[in-house]
């Protein structure tokens, strides 16, 4: 069967993240203090579930949620859920304990295959990076170990022919947009502010409240080789946790009491240019 | 020793982990830079890693390498002659047609073979957007360690790289090795490292790769560039000043307040996270841990408390101008300038008092 014929099947990567917004470190210890903080689905990761939606709004077919954690990410999942998504997978084992990008793309790519054997997937989607890992490394790794083109920074999906299998998008590049045209299954990290996110209906929510949440253990997800998550299978090694170093000097204050906005103004420029003549020459270059 | 007082980590901890390198990996020697080119220009992220690179090169007593892929012309031609100049000893080059644009399937098989061949225990890429993509690849393919964003590279005492990186946000900052595995590899966002001095009567020496690929192999297709030189695209990283604002601003009106200075003295205006969350700006206007980082030499921050998130993304600035209503504000901690006033009215007095300072005919003294 052509995916023309039962739509798109789509899989939204996502990951439960602390919302970094609160986090605290303790004075003493230097640790991350992550009780009580709220938990929320990695903002990036949003736009990526946005996305598979509209495709689903416009060719039909399944958007399918995945996420690798701990139990309670089950949360975010139900949260997924009740913005649209039709289904959710969530792989959680002690053994993906302290995984890194290698080792969660080897998990989350294995996970992938079996959701395969049920429906084809022909596009996996995911964040442009997360807020608290910051790698951008996970999605180019999933990519790399299922053999999709690797689609990253996508700005907008210009034109989708699923009969074809052909996808044409726009690529975020550091000195302007590629256009891109490429064939499904690939995988796309989606960018930011690229989308606006729907509210989930009604019907969305209540089914989400009482949705089954697929859970599969390392094995039951298909992995036979234990060495490859988790600690053993990551090839980096976190040596070293601390705070950044305070600096010694505070910032000289400049005087303001009593002072109009304008003297402040006049203060301001005469201090910076006494700590920068060079700059005060340049700038008088630039003028001229 | 100031971390003699420290708790050791508990042996069975990932931190007490040992260099066991294995054999394959023990003739792994050198370090290598990527050298980013889109449509024959550098990106100057390429030069600070080579400058970088240098000085870990010196430490190991081994080569500086330089990785050049993109079609045969002049313009290939006069990239490899600079990266002597910035401090390379030899360049590897593959030049293809099928390397004219940026395309992830043959740039990794290009890095990935000349890995293999030539294995270098230390690879550094910069943190753009095909950087990220060509290295998460790369690193995925050699089945190797990659640290995101590394704002510090140095040689451990077991010759290993030490890759340190703002963690949470930047609440944390970690250092990460990847012990097992060569190449290690790192991705450095632009302007964390100092630009070097080129040294322009350098030389060094070329090693010639070939592909090995025909267009029919790459799935992926590139239908247009769109430049960004046609469009008003910020250059945040690069300006040398820099006037942004925050929350303090009070309203998305205001932010034509930061415009406005930042358009009188010639520089580039940018905004902290939340205004970009609220759509006040758009996010290639961010500054700080998920947006840009920038080294200006005056940064000027109005109505921003400095966040440990924007304080990373800022400190590279040689002079820093802080105003904020709250004399407790963090932004405080880190500028070498503060003022304590309402950045909605400071502003204005501000920009008028440059263009009358910088127009006046009296001469500066």
């Amino acid at each position: 069967m052509t995916c023309a014929a039962r739509g798109i099947h789509s899989v939204v990567c996502i990951k439960q993240v602390p919302d970094s917004a609160q986090i605290r470190v303790h004075p003493v210890t230097n640790t991350i203090m992550r009780q009580g903080v709220p938990t929320i689905i990695n903002p990036y990761d949003l736009f990526a579930l946005e996305e598979a939606l509209r495709l689903r709004d416009d060719y039909g077919g399944t958007v399918t949620v995945l996420s690798m954690g701990p139990p309670i990410a089950e949360e975010a999942l139900r949260r997924a859920l009740g913005i649209g998504a039709d289904a959710a997978v969530l792989i959680t084992d002690r053994r993906f304990a302290g995984s890194d990008t290698l080792a969660t793309s080897f998990a989350l790519s294995k996970a992938l295959a079996k959701i395969a054997e049920d429906r084809p997937i022909d596009i996996v989607f995911t964040g442009k990076q997360t807020i608290d890992g910051d790698t951008a490394q996970v999605g180019p790794g999933i990519a790399r170990r299922m053999g999709l083109n690797q689609l990253t920074y996508v700005a907008a999906i210009d034109a989708l022919d699923p009969a074809k299998g052909e996808i044409t998008v726009r690529r975020r590049s550091e000195g302007g947009v590629q256009v891109l045209r490429s064939k499904l299954p690939c995988l796309i990290t989606m960018l930011e502010e690229t989308n606006t996110l729907r509210r989930g209906s009604i019907q969305d929510m209540l089914r989400a409240a009482r949705a089954e949440i697929v859970t599969w253990s390392a094995e039951e997800a298909g992995i036979v080789d234990p060495m490859q998550c988790g600690l053993r299978g990551s090839p980096t090694v976190v040596k070293r946790v601390f705070a950044p170093q305070p600096r010694a000097d505070r910032a000289e204050m400049v005087a303001v009491e009593g002072k109009s906005p304008s003297e402040i103004g006049e203060a301001i420029l005469d201090l910076v240019f006494a700590e920068a003549p060079k700059l005060e020459a340049d700038l008088a270059t630039r003028f001229k | 020793m100031a971390n003699a007082s420290k708790t050791p980590p508990p042996a069975n901890s990932r931190a007490a982990m040992q260099m066991r390198l294995a054999e394959k990996y023990k003739d792994y020697r050198h370090v290598w830079v990527f050298i980013e080119m889109e449509r024959g220009r550098v990106h100057p992220v390429s030069w600070e890693l080579l400058g970088e690179g240098r000085k870990l090169a010196n430490d190991l007593g081994v080569e500086l390498g330089a990785v050049v892929l993109g079609p045969r012309c002049e313009a290939t031609k006069a990239v490899i002659g600079e990266t002597y100049h910035y401090g390379a000893d030899v360049c590897y080059i593959c030049e293809d047609p099928l390397l004219t644009d940026y395309r992830n399937e043959p740039y990794t098989r290009a890095l990935t073979d000349l890995v293999n061949k030539y294995q270098p225990e230390i690879l550094l890429l910069g943190a753009t957007p095909l950087g990220r993509d060509l290295a998460g690849a790369v690193a995925t393919t050699l089945q190797t360690g990659l640290t995101a964003d590394a704002t510090e590279l140095k040689i451990a005492e077991d010759k290993s790289l030490a890759a340190t990186r703002p963690t949470f946000g930047g609440t944390l900052l970690c250092t990460i090795h990847t012990l097992n595995h060569r190449p290690q590899m790192a991705t450095v966002r632009p302007r964390v490292m100092a630009m070097p001095e080129p040294d322009r009567t350098r030389h060094g020496r070329m090693v010639w790769h070939s592909l090995r690929m025909v267009e029919a192999d790459i799935v992926t297709k590139v239908l247009e560039f769109v430049s960004d030189r046609q469009s008003d695209k910020a250059n945040l990283a690069y300006a040398d000043i820099v006037v942004a604002g925050g929350l303090g601003l009070q309203s998305a009106a205001n932010l034509a307040l930061v415009q406005r200075l930042a358009a009188a003295l010639g520089g580039e205006w940018g905004v902290t996270r939340p205004l970009v969350q609220k759509g006040w700006a758009p996010p290639e206007r961010q500054i700080g841990q998920t947006g840009n980082t920038i080294r200006p030499r005056l940064y000027i921050a109005a109505g921003i408390s400095g966040a440990i998130q924007h304080r990373v993304g800022v400190e590279g600035a040689d002079l820093i101008v802080a105003i904020n209503t709250d004399p407790e504000a963090k932004i405080f901690d880190f500028a070498h300038l503060g003022v304590v006033a309402d950045a909605v009215k400071v502003l204005p007095a501000l920009t008028e008092a440059f263009a009358r300072r910088l127009t006046s005919p009296e001469p500066a003294i």
